[in-house]
């Protein structure tokens, strides 16, 4: 994994196994504090404290074709190179949130990457799901509620060949925007 | 700018096409690996091939979906191309390029490439 948005890709997958309605994914950038945040909070299944207390193990895995599960392992390994942490909290039944904790201008610190491809697939693969989107750069916020998008698109589903031209665009234009604000040029 | 009021359009214009194509009966499925393994091998810029390439050849009954490890990590990108009454082909170790080779020999014209299959990896 070359970039956080690929984690994030892998990590949803998760929430998307645990038949997650909706999923919230969050990332905040704060120069300021030097810190740059991933949050994932599902309402899936969730898992017992004794799963989780696992998880990070790379040999716990919710699969049953092999024993080892290396998304959560991975994330974490990322996080701790650059000083921060990753925190999980779960309740059986509730869902689970992930946190990853990344220091912002840490040299080991992965770029976000292409994070539009990432909430584009996650979008479009998932047609049962739905997702909030949150992406803070400062000040800055751009977001994404796919249950917005279907309320205007009534039963027209989210993965029609007009709609994901759309949405990559509406992605690619929206995260350029954001970024351009932030550093105050073009 | 694109806005969300676009989708109201959309809406208008692909609604019938949706009943079209809930008539049309099951097409053609592509079937992305994308499990840590492959997510780590490059697949998503290669499920990102594969819609681009359907989208712009407007196949509207062919669905791109997604699955967990298969347990063959080092021939990731898996991709497998299921098509209703045809035996499924699996296409390992692929690309973007592949992808848009795939889509227009076998999803197009029926012939499977056969030299990105995971027989001939083997």
């Amino acid at each position: 994994m070359e970039e956080l948005s690929l984690h994030i890709l892998d990590i949803v997958q998760n929430s998307v196994a645990a038949d997650a309605k909706l999923i919230e994914v969050e990332i905040t950038e704060d120069t300021a504090k030097d810190k740059l945040t991933v949050t994932v909070k599902d309402d899936g299944r969730g898992m017992s404290e004794e799963t989780l207390r696992k998880v990070t193990d790379p040999f716990t895995t919710g699969r049953k074709t092999r024993c080892v599960g290396l998304g959560i392992p991975l994330l974490k390994l990322a996080a701790e190179l650059t000083g921060g942490r990753v925190e999980l909290s779960s309740e059986l039944g509730k869902g689970t949130t992930v946190t990853a904790m990344f220091g912002y201008s840490h040299i080991d610190r992965q770029p976000l990457g292409d994070i539009v491809s990432t909430i584009h697939q996650l979008i479009v693969m998932n047609e049962n799901t739905d997702f909030l989107y949150t992406h803070r750069i400062n000040s800055k916020v751009f977001t994404l509620d796919t249950r917005q998008m279907r309320e205007i698109l009534g039963g027209v589903p989210l993965n029609t060949h007009e709609v994901m031209v759309w949405l990559l665009e509406y992605l690619k234009e929206n995260e350029s925007s954001l970024l351009k604000n932030c550093d105050g040029k073009e | 700018m694109k806005s969300l009021a676009e989708l109201q359009e959309i809406r208008n214009r692909t609604l019938n096409n949706i009943i079209m194509r809930k008539e049309d009966g099951q097409g053609v499925r592509v079937v992305v690996g994308m499990a840590t393994c492959g997510i780590a091998a490059g697949a998503r810029p290669v499920m990102s091939a594969f819609v681009e390439e359907l989208a712009k050849r407007n196949l509207s009954n062919v669905t791109v979906t997604q699955m967990g490890c298969i347990g063959a990590c080092r021939l990731e990108p898996i991709v497998e191309i299921i098509a209703p009454n045809e035996e499924k082909v699996t296409y390992v170790k692929m690309t973007p390029e592949k992808a848009a080779r795939v889509v227009a020999e076998h999803i197009v014209n029926k012939q499977v490439v056969t030299e990105y299959t995971i027989g001939a990896a083997e």
